[in-house]
């Protein structure tokens, strides 16, 4: 029987030795111009990988991210500028490999969106606003005041037969829960 | 009437918010558009899956109607949509189906296509998607219809199963079909 210790011992090196294959490190993308090699790590943070949607190229370990970030080093290397490489990967993979969206009429919705809903909002807001102060609540009607007075009248002197405490049934003040006195 | 409009209100935007939240549940953020949709497909020159002495290239594609199926052996869908794409090349006379095998090695390749079948015209083989990124592909399975001129028409992202063929490449299928043979004469 193999100790369990050693078991352990094999899985951990098992998945250090995965992890450390999987991962990849920029200094792999090597390049003779510093300024170049700061486009390509700046180029590849705003670069949007299509398989796991939420990590740029520079941070994805998807393939898909690998192919990507080689294509662009590659033309980097070729001499090509910023501009270029992203003409090429927008021609292929559209505006979505962009984190940052150009303005354009597909994109009017996502860019004025939400200032066209901060500015319907505050439209409202301004309008019930105004409207308050223009006509303050006014008081009660004749009416409206005697069907007040009724509810507030004393207990046992109710008008409309109701206990004066506006019709709710609460227990007496001994503790017993009789019905309130018709 | 003025009132009872406004004490709808509440109801009516809610209404409206419904309707946009259900439009953001029922698309699928995973399939993105391909802004090649309408152009011509992308120049290329691979060899062939199974004899690397022919070339496939964009010259394939002149004047035939074609699938272009992004195809590999790891993939699970593409081992789903296989045997529709087997029906096809039957009886689709044609139809024809290239395949671009993509990111996949040569031996289980070969192996998927002795085991199940080759549906297949020919298959260009890319493993290291050097052609891929020129066509935007960016998983397996995929599909580009692309007609007699060689323009692409549609991009299908996912395994084609019989619903996908009936109701979106069928009537486009026609639609070229019809459009060639009205060109011809």
């Amino acid at each position: 029987l193999i100790p369990i210790k050693l078991l352990k011992a094999i899985l951990v090196a098992g998945l250090l030795a995965m992890s450390t294959a999987s991962a990849y490190t920029l200094e792999a993308f090597a390049f003779e111009d510093p300024a170049q090699a700061t486009a390509f790590r700046e180029l590849i943070e705003k670069l949007r990988c299509l398989v796991c949607q939420n990590e740029s190229l520079s941070g994805s370990q998807a393939e898909l991210a690998q192919d990507l970030r080689e294509e662009v080093y590659q033309r980097f290397r070729a001499g090509e500028d910023r501009d270029e490489i992203v003409d090429f990967l927008v021609a292929r993979y559209g505006d979505f490999v962009l984190y940052d969206p150009p303005l354009k009429p597909s994109t009017y919705l996502l860019w004025f969106g939400p200032f066209l809903l901060v500015a319907v909002g505050a439209f409202f807001l301004i309008r019930t606003l105004l409207r308050k102060r223009q006509d303050p609540e006014e008081g009660l009607s004749e009416s409206e005041q005697e069907r007040l007075q009724a509810l507030f009248v004393p207990s046992g002197s109710g008008r409309d037969g109701r206990n004066g405490q506006g019709g709710r049934n609460r227990p007496d003040r001994d503790g017993s829960d009789r019905p309130p006195p018709q | 009437v003025r009132a009872s409009l406004r004490s709808f209100t509440p109801l009516i935007l809610f209404l409206g918010l419904v309707v946009l939240l259900a439009f953001g549940l029922k698309t699928d953020p995973r399939k993105v558009p391909s802004p090649l949709v309408g152009k011509p497909a992308p120049e290329f020159s691979l060899p062939a899956l199974q004899d690397p002495g022919r070339t496939v290239s964009d010259a394939d594609l002149a004047g035939k109607l074609s699938l272009v199926n992004v195809w590999a052996s790891w993939c699970v869908s593409c081992r789903a949509e296989h045997a529709e794409l087997m029906r096809l090349s039957r009886e689709e006379e044609d139809l024809q189906i290239l395949g671009l095998n993509w990111k996949d090695d040569l031996v289980s390749a070969t192996r998927m296509l002795r085991t199940y079948g080759d549906p297949y015209l020919v298959s260009a083989f890319d493993p290291d998607n050097r052609v891929g990124i020129h066509w935007g592909v960016y998983g397996a399975p995929e599909t580009f219809v692309v007609d007699f001129e060689g323009t692409i028409r549609y991009k299908h992202i996912g395994p084609i199963d019989r619903t996908v063929w009936e109701q979106d490449l069928r009537p486009l299928i026609q639609t070229i079909r019809t459009q060639a043979t009205r060109a011809e004469p």
